[in-house]
């Protein structure tokens, strides 16, 4: 008898809502069927048996939401024999595995991660029953050991993360990280801050993106002469419109511009495969009180610049004031990140997933440079391409960059 | 500051914390009114084992025969038995200065009261040495620990002469040819044993159905016919009315059943219980919450007032050194920042008679009354070899299992030498061990610890020499 467990489908999924069975309970099913789908917040994949039986029960009712990962799904008769006399109709909750007493069987399911966890034989043997991995549990005994409590804790609280309970037992953090105390800061060397939705959201979501993708950055120097001449006489015009374009408005334009002209460039690296999106929507990168957002400019190839400018100025001063609604902040093909206006010259950006790239533009800056010969001084802006290597590759970041340098050191291009 | 830690109380629960604290770098203080080491290693456990010794060694001289040796002229010098019990006393309460003074904690004997403080409560400590010294200290620990019970009303106060407390009974200056123990807990058990083993007529009066109540039902008939072996009377679900002296003894009068009884002795010892020395501290005055004489705290010994903290046998049951000590160490961790773990390790619980009894966790019933499917092990010693070869196959050893998860809940073990065996299943439950990890552990051959083995087996089914 198998119990087939809900399957990680990414390195981050804690839990995923089980959509679809496929089988049903009596068919026998071979290893590599298809028996399943789940559905994470980002993608729907398929389960495919691991093991060879005859589906004895389906633990999970189809469109249960929050299974957690490593929770048994369903039940395996062994050896593709017939199926149990009186075959489980599926239930709502995941059922506890029947208790086995024989040693052998623990060992074996301790003995597949490679690292050894610390946890009592009671611990072990309770996780086991109940189908919970140690290796997902956090300990509140003496060097972080898994005690019966922690094992109960978790069993208590699905879906949700193992969440400690005030028990009896002292001390029991929910997290095992070291404290500021351990970390050698006295208690009044620092004020604390505590953490926010919005800052938590940025730690996860960078984090993740600056250890889970590949990602390499191309850097390239722009004149931007052309473009602030352009920019003049384009304020000139829109003055008694009382629109100001921005620099950045400009470079918005020529990246989405030049996303059309690459649109390799303008991918997201899913399971799936690569989504070439068809449109380049913007996110531009705001600073804002305790954080940063990143509201979306949406198809900006189609956009006149003074849309462009106005919308971007209300994105902007309503992210300030986290006025944005979900959709105006979610999603997103490309990202830009300007901090030319602190006078940085040169700096490359964290991808904002699931976009492929983000540009990071810098100050323009009067700078010596040679023409024919001739050292003179031009104004130029460096320009850092960060690109997520499982979709966009070298050779397709450098030539987004050439285009968006056409595009921005002979502006009138970007009317044609 | 003065100190990072002032302890007051220097039994095993202060001293052992004061210890603690030095380890992790505080600077620490411990002030005692009476000697280092409290009541535990001046007047309770150490002192009565060194006098339970000389009573052991006595009754086995008793039956020699049963060796096959022979010896004249046995006897006793019962000066000589105390005075080697007052000799042990003194020798660790010196240790305990010793550890003080390497661990280079201030020593300040005097009587401490506390005074509201910040960030902890001031402590003024009346010196022994005369003046008073005020201490301002970040946390403040109490471990004041304990004493003995007294009903005045019912003539159970000790007079020194014929009404005995532990006190009194662990340095006498005579063997009273006949005594009264009121109280069958593990003191009133052990100085009945003790007396009885030197010549007394002892009967022991407890007011519940059975002896040694906090033990397993199993271990309390096991010990009460052992010890009535030995010639000790039990009267059983006795109230006491009146103790009062006549003529040259004492006079008790008890009720069981209906009918009064009067029992006249030399002496009566009385150990009906300890009430938390609580008084004179200024607690009251500080707010602290105190219930039935001890100070309520939460699981990390928090008194609730700033910077206070309280262990041991004043923060209440059980009322055992090792607990306090545990406590203690618990409770300056915390102080200290650390995540101390462990708060909730079964406490073992020791009687030192002949028999001797041991237990830990929870007794059958109670574990039937959580509720619990249990599984129960026994073993007689009679059919443990080692225990037949040293001549002590009384008693047994009886496990209690989760029948659930196969967690042991609870073992009790009455005979000689289980004291020392308790740790085993102790150490096994604090580290939440099953049946399987039981029986997968190798008890060497010959030991009366095997029993432990068999008796974890046959709550399976398995025993192997029964």
């Amino acid at each position: 008898m198998t119990d087939i467990l809900m399957p990680a489908l990414s390195p981050t999924m804690e839990e995923g809502i089980l959509a679809k069975w496929l089988v049903k309970v009596g068919d026998s099913v071979r290893s590599g069927d298809v028996i399943a789908e789940i559905e994470t917040d980002k993608a729907t994949m398929e389960v495919e048996a691991v093991d060879e039986g005859v589906v004895e029960a389906l633990l999970v009712a189809e469109g249960t939401e929050g299974v957690k990962v490593n929770t048994p799904i369903a039940r395996l008769s062994g050896e593709g024999g017939p199926p149990a006399a009186t075959p489980a109709p599926p239930q709502p909750v995941a059922a506890p595995a029947p208790r086995s007493l024989d040693p052998a069987v623990e060992k074996a399911a301790l003995e597949k991660g490679s690292e050894r966890i610390f946890a009592s034989p009671l611990a072990r043997r309770l996780a086991a029953e109940r189908g919970l991995d140690l290796a997902t549990l956090t300990g509140s005994g003496p060097h972080g050991r898994i005690i019966r409590a922690d094992v109960e804790a978790a069993a208590a609280a699905p879906p949700a993360r193992p969440v400690r309970v005030e028990a009896p037992a002292p001390a029991l953090m929910s997290t095992p990280a070291p404290s500021l105390a351990q970390l050698g800061y006295p208690d009044d060397s620092y004020t604390l801050v505590p953490l926010d939705g919005m800052r938590r959201t940025v730690a996860r979501r960078l984090t993740e993106s600056a250890r889970d993708i590949p990602h390499f950055p191309l850097t390239i120097d722009v004149e931007i002469d052309a473009l602030l001449a352009a920019r003049a006489r384009i304020n000139g015009l829109l003055e008694p419109r009382g629109i100001k374009v921005s620099v950045n408005d400009l470079v918005i334009k020529a990246a989405a511009l030049a996303l059309k002209q690459v649109p390799e460039a303008n991918a997201s690296f899913t399971h799936e495969g690569i989504a070439l999106h068809r449109h380049a929507d913007i996110s531009m990168a705001v600073a804002v009180e305790g954080g940063l957002i990143t509201p979306i400019l949406r198809r900006a190839e189609q956009k006149g610049l003074a849309d462009i400018a106005l919308e971007a100025k209300d994105l902007a001063e309503r992210a300030r004031t986290r006025k944005l609604k979900p959709e105006e902040f979610q999603g997103g093909t490309f990202s830009i990140s300007n901090l030319g206006m602190f006078g940085i010259r040169q700096f490359g950006s964290i991808i904002n997933p699931p976009q492929g790239a983000i540009l990071s533009v810098g100050a323009g800056e009067a700078r010596a440079v040679i023409r024919d010969g001739q050292v003179v001084s031009r104004t130029l802006m460096t320009v850092t391409l960060t690109c997520d290597h499982r979709v966009i590759d070298g050779a397709i970041g450098a030539r987004w960059l050439a285009a968006f340098r056409a595009l921005i050191e002979d502006p009138v291009t970007m009317i044609v | 500051m003065d100190f990072d830690l002032v302890v007051i109380g220097a039994g095993p629960g202060g001293y052992v914390a004061a210890i603690r604290a030095a380890q992790l770098g505080l600077k620490a203080a411990l002030v005692e009114r009476a000697k280092l080491g409290g009541i535990c290693l001046n007047w309770g456990c150490i002192p009565t084992k060194a006098l339970l010794k000389s009573a052991e060694t006595f009754e086995t001289l008793g039956h020699l025969e049963d060796y096959g040796l022979r010896a004249e002229k046995v006897g006793f010098d019962l000066d000589a038995v105390v005075s080697r019990s007052r000799k042990v006393a003194g020798q660790l309460n010196a240790g305990v200065a010793f550890l003080m003074k390497k661990n280079k904690i201030t020593v300040i004997e005097g009587e401490a009261r506390l005074e509201a403080g910040a960030p902890a409560p001031l402590v003024r400590v009346a010196l022994k040495a005369g003046g008073e010294k005020v201490l301002k200290a970040a946390n403040v620990l109490l471990a004041t620990g304990a004493r003995a019970r007294t009903l005045p009303d019912l003539g159970l106060a000790p007079d020194g002469e014929r009404v005995w407390s532990y006190r009194e009974a662990m340095v006498p200056d005579r063997v009273p040819p006949s005594l009264l123990v009121v109280g069958s807990g593990a003191i009133g058990i052990e100085f009945a044993s003790f007396f009885r083993a030197l010549g007394s007529e002892v009967t022991v009066i407890e007011a519940l159905p059975r002896i040694l109540p906090v033990e397993d039902e199993e271990v309390s008939a096991a010990a009460q016919k052992a010890f009535q072996a030995r010639g000790i009377a039990f009267r059983t679900g006795a109230s006491v009315r009146r103790l009062a002296r006549s003529g040259k003894g004492v006079e008790l009068i008890v009720e069981a059943g209906g009918a009064p009884e009067t029992l006249k002795a030399h002496v009566a010892i009385v150990a009906v219980g300890i009430v938390g020395n609580v008084e004179d501290l200024g607690l009251e005055a500080l707010g602290v919450t105190i219930e039935k004489t001890h100070v309520v705290t939460d699981s990390h010994g928090f008194t609730g007032v700033p910077g206070l903290w309280a262990v041991g046998d004043l923060a209440g049951p059980p009322w055992l050194a090792h607990k306090a000590s545990h406590e203690g160490v618990h409770c300056v961790e915390h102080i200290a920042g650390l995540k101390p773990s462990g708060l909730t390790a079964p406490i073992p619980g020791c009687t030192y008679a002949s028999p001797q009894i041991a237990s830990v966790g929870l007794t059958e019933a109670q574990a039937k009354a959580r509720g619990l499917a249990v599984k129960v092990g026994r073993f007689p010693l009679r059919a443990n070899g080692k225990a037949i070869a040293a001549g002590h196959t009384e008693g047994f050893i009886k496990t209690v299992f989760d029948a659930a998860t196969g967690a042991l809940v609870g073992a009790h073990m009455i005979g000689a030498d289980v004291t020392e065996m308790i740790q085993g299943y102790a150490l096994a439950m604090t580290l939440e061990a099953t049946e399987a990890d039981l029986f997968a552990t190798v008890f060497p051959h010959p030991t009366i610890s095997e029993g432990m083995h068999e008796a974890a087996l046959d709550a399976f089914g398995r025993a192997l020499h029964v």
